[in-house]
């Protein structure tokens, strides 16, 4: 618990003497205690389950990686994006590119083809920039097009057909998935793990301020475009990142799927069942929509048409998803980003009853 | 029996308190000034009238009818019109069609577009012009006709002189006799003390969401309202 | 000669993107909804032509006399039972109601009518042509098509400018919170231009259906090209969005031309270059009322 950050000292000079400012709640600890059980436990998993577990695991670790993005940009940044495809199409087709044409070791390629995806999102995100709201929407989606009909175009990438991924083809198909599986791991912890120290640095308080009333956080002095882009660019990156684990654990890119917006689509429903607005909101979906998609996958269409009625409907009556559901509209924290503001108790201690300050708010 | 009758009014915004238990009556045909320093909690006594914003406590009643709970556009056709604070004109549309959308519910009585604009040729010269392009004044008389057209029973009136230039305050005050001659009841919310003890037959003033003095301006006296007006 | 005569099927293509387009354009411009299910309810429109003409036996253009209402009903009740509650919730709740909504009806529809290719028949008037020289002819429908979009956005127009209800809407768009203050019940409001711009989405939706194939997944593409066309053209102004349209559709077909393939991609670059460089589109606000 860093209750020494800058931020946070700056905060005790503006509250009342009557209540003091904290991060972590108790059930921040659990939180924190369940994740590091987790994360410690789920490397053993290609030691104690069959590939094919494994393999739906990397997929959900990639939905995860999505969701946690998407959420980053709207939840966060306020910026409703159709178009975060175009990034996972180049993290797949850079790794391709980098492990098989040029040869690099898979492992190098996959933070290369991660950062292909951030230098490509930063030009991008000028032209993006000048729309706003709903038109901001489709304009991602329409860049998104644009990259994959250029694909498409490219005999270097295999044109319309794509190509295989073959940089793991020497190793045995058990040891290749254990290695897929190990990569995808730290690479969803690495996610959300950046996702959450943005969220609780100084930068993080302004994207909340931005989402909040940008004209105000401007007028504050929090530089709105740069902080914007900078969310814009480290999404891009995360779905770059997502990308490359598909490919990975799929060993094909092709550019109708690999830049379909139905990935948009996953992200989206995710995050709008398992609550936008928070680190867990998106895992949760992504646990929940995994489950679903297990689930409903042999009634083939009417998956997505129940997914997208339940999200209308949690959009109208649950804005802040399943997870604000349970934590009772942000009153339990497993990963404190906000501030909380707490009377200072006459006795006790009371670490449960706090309410939430403003930044982490509605 | 009153026209207007706010009984025990609690506001909240969020979980802040703007009016405490405030009482407020006014009979048909009078004029009543609301006064008090900015904060005071005129604008928000005024939108509880019209129905832009809701109670936490106490009623609002109109007419014998208990309105605390309508929405808005339904107390228009009850005869209860309001020209907000900061006039609010509509852009885009042009001084007549701010007038027409005013006319939208038509109630019986002596205001149309030819009324108003004899009422205030400041808005009958500028009927083409779009709201856009309006200097202060001309929108202020005409956030006034618009609210006219409805041919209201009860008239609220938020900040008339705010911002404007004396000479222009004088103009539009000098349409108020005309309004009050047909009947209509007024009820004006200004910081402006001294504009506001010229037309009122009642003057209350509001200090942080209460009441504080409350009387006829000629049995007023300038220290009293001093004081109250300040808290001091 | 093949080039004039590519641009002709461009501006007369554009008309169809415009009448599109216009719907999209009233939800913006009243509510500041980008109803994302635009192209969708688009081709459900094509659908309920569809099932109308395939029960019926009637013409298509009959068939419009029931399609327009009843889009025009839907999309009454879909702003009274989903929209006027997420713009009351406000922040990101419109556009994912509406993304959520588009995801619905193209899964709907799929499920009904799977992803088969149809259109609606109409006859001879299908390849009916007025020629000019050896090489450029103008088809008789999309001719139709174009009028018909021009005539639409005119109507549009003129209904904004002088009728009441027009004059209600662009009071709402200026400022919804005083509306009300005049007696206007802003819920109301919003779901009559709702109801008109699915009107005109109905009417888009049924010379779509006539002038060539459609499937569930069309919708997509017609979003995209109705919104490339707001864009182009300038928000919040109607003519500005013909004229956008007219552009998107002189570009698709001028690409087509060199490359069968490059139509959508040169359509989608001409409109990146208009955003990079005139972002406000070509006749910004221009012929506003
Ligand atoms: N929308 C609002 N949200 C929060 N507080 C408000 C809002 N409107 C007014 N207030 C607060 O309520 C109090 C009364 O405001 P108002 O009625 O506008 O006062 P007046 O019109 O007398 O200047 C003020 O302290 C003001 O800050
Ligand atoms: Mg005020």
């Amino acid at each position: 618990m860093s209750a020494t950050s800058s931020s946070t000292r700056d905060l005790h000079a503006v509250v009342s003497p009557h209540a003091r400012v904290r991060r972590a709640t108790r059930a921040s600890w659990i939180g924190l205690g369940v994740a590091v059980a987790l994360i410690l436990v789920a490397p053993i998993a290609p030691y104690v389950v069959d590939r094919g577990t494994q393999g739906s695991l990397v997929t959900l670790f990639s939905l995860i990686v999505m969701a946690t993005m998407w959420n980053l940009l709207a939840g966060y940044g306020g910026m409703l994006s159709i178009g975060q495809q175009a990034y996972i199409g180049i993290g797949a087709y850079a790794l391709v590119y980098f492990a098989d044409t040029l040869g690099l070791d898979p492992f190098m390629a996959v933070p290369l083809a991660v950062v292909v995806a951030g230098v490509l999102a930063y030009p991008i995100s000028f032209l993006a920039f000048r729309l706003s709201g709903g038109y901001f929407a489709i304009g991602t989606w329409v860049i998104a097009i644009v990259i994959m009909l250029i694909v498409q175009q490219v005999p270097a990438f295999g044109g319309g057909i794509g190509q295989t991924f073959s940089a793991f083809s020497e190793l045995t198909p058990g040891r290749r998935i254990a290695y897929v599986y190990w990569l995808s791991l730290a690479g969803v912890v690495l996610a959300v793990l950046v996702t959450y120290l943005i969220m609780r640095s100084r930068l993080g308080l302004g994207f909340t301020a931005i989402r909040d009333d940008a004209v105000a956080a401007g007028s504050l002095g929090v530089r709105v475009t740069r902080s914007k882009r900078f969310v814009f660019v480290v999404a891009a990156m995360g779905c770059g990142l997502a990308g490359a684990m598909i490919t990975a654990n799929t060993l094909r890119v092709q550019p109708d799927s690999i830049f379909s917006v139905n990935y948009s689509v996953f992200m989206i429903f995710i995050v709008v069942i398992g609550g936008l607005g928070s680190i867990e909101g998106p895992i949760l979906g992504a646990v929940v929509f995994f489950a679903l998609q297990q689930w409903l996958a042999d009634l083939g269409s009417w998956y997505l048409l129940i997914l997208g009625v339940i999200a209308i409907l949690i959009t109208l009556l649950l804005p802040r998803g399943l997870w604000g559901l349970i934590s009772g509209d942000g009153r339990i924290r497993l990963f404190p980003v906000g501030y909380l503001l707490q009377p200072r108790p006459a006795g006790g201690t009371g670490a449960g009853a706090a309410s939430p300050a403003a930044p982490s708010g509605t | 029996m009153s026209l207007l009758s706010v009984r025990d009014l609690d506001v909240h915004y969020g979980d802040f308190q703007a009016i405490y238990g405030l009482t407020v009556t006014i009979d048909e045909g009078e004029t009543l000034a609301i006064i008090g320093a900015n904060g005071a909690g005129k604008s928000t006594l005024l939108k509880s009238i019209a129905g832009q914003v809701t109670p936490t406590a106490g009623s609002v009643t109109f007419a014998d009818v208990d309105i605390t709970r309508t929405p808005p556009h339904k107390r228009v056709p009850l005869g209860i019109a309001l020209t907000p604070e900061g006039r609010r004109i509509f852009p885009s549309l042009t001084v007549e069609e701010n007038l027409l959308v005013g006319a939208h519910v038509k109630r019986k009585g002596p205001w149309s577009l030819a009324s108003v604009y004899e009422a205030f040729p400041l808005v009958a010269d500028r009927r083409d012009r779009l709201g856009a392009n309006l200097s202060g004044g001309e929108q202020q008389a005409t956030a006034i006709g618009r609210a006219l057209m409805s041919n209201p029973r009860l008239l609220l009136l938020d900040e008339v002189s705010l911002g404007l230039a004396p000479v222009v305050v004088e103009q539009i005050y000098a349409a108020l006799p005309a309004i009050t001659s047909t009947g209509t009841t007024v009820l004006v919310v200004e910081q402006d003390v001294n504009q506001s003890m010229k037309v009122a037959s009642r003057v209350q003033c509001l200090l942080e969401g209460r009441t504080v003095l409350e009387g006829r301006p000629s049995d007023l006296h300038r220290d009293q309202i001093a004081s109250a007006y300040f808290g001091i | 000669m093949q080039w004039i005569n590519a641009i002709i099927q461009g501006i007369l293509l554009g008309g169809l993107y415009a009448l599109l387009a216009a719907g999209l354009s009233l939800m913006f411009g009243v509510m500041r909804i980008v109803n994302l299910a635009h192209g969708a309810l688009a081709i459900l429109a094509a659908y309920l032509g569809l099932v109308i003409v395939q029960a019926t036996g009637i013409s298509p253009f009959l068939a419009l006399l029931a399609v327009v209402p009843i889009m025009a009903a839907v999309g009454y009740l879909l702003q009274w039972g989903v929209f006027n509650r997420a713009l009351s919730m406000g922040g990101l709740s419109p556009l994912l109601a509406a993304f959520g909504l588009a995801v619905v009806v193209t899964q709907l529809l799929q499920l009904r009518f799977s992803a088969d290719l149809q259109s609606l028949q109409v006859g001879s008037l299908s390849v009916a042509s007025i020629t000019i020289t050896d090489q450029i002819s103008i088809g008789v429908l999309p001719l139709i098509t174009f009028v018909v979009g021009v005539v639409v956005i005119l109507g549009l127009q003129i209904f904004l400018s002088r009728a009441p209800l027009g004059r209600a809407m662009r009071a709402a768009s200026d400022d919804p919170q005083t509306v009300p203050l005049m007696g206007i019940d802003n819920r109301r409001v919003y779901a009559l231009a709702t109801a008109i711009a699915l009107a005109t989405v109905g009417i888009a939706g049924m010379f779509l259906g006539m002038r060539g194939n459609f499937n569930p997944t069309y919708g997509d593409a017609m979003l995209i090209f109705a919104f490339e066309a707001v864009i182009i053209g300038g928000l919040g102004s109607l003519w500005g969005t013909l004229a956008g349209g007219m552009v998107l559709g002189i570009a698709q077909t001028v690409g087509a031309q060199v490359n069968p393939s490059y139509g959508i991609l040169i359509g989608n670059l001409v409109f990146l270059a208009i955003l990079a460089f005139r972002p406000t589109g070509l006749m910004p606000k221009a012929v506003t009322t």
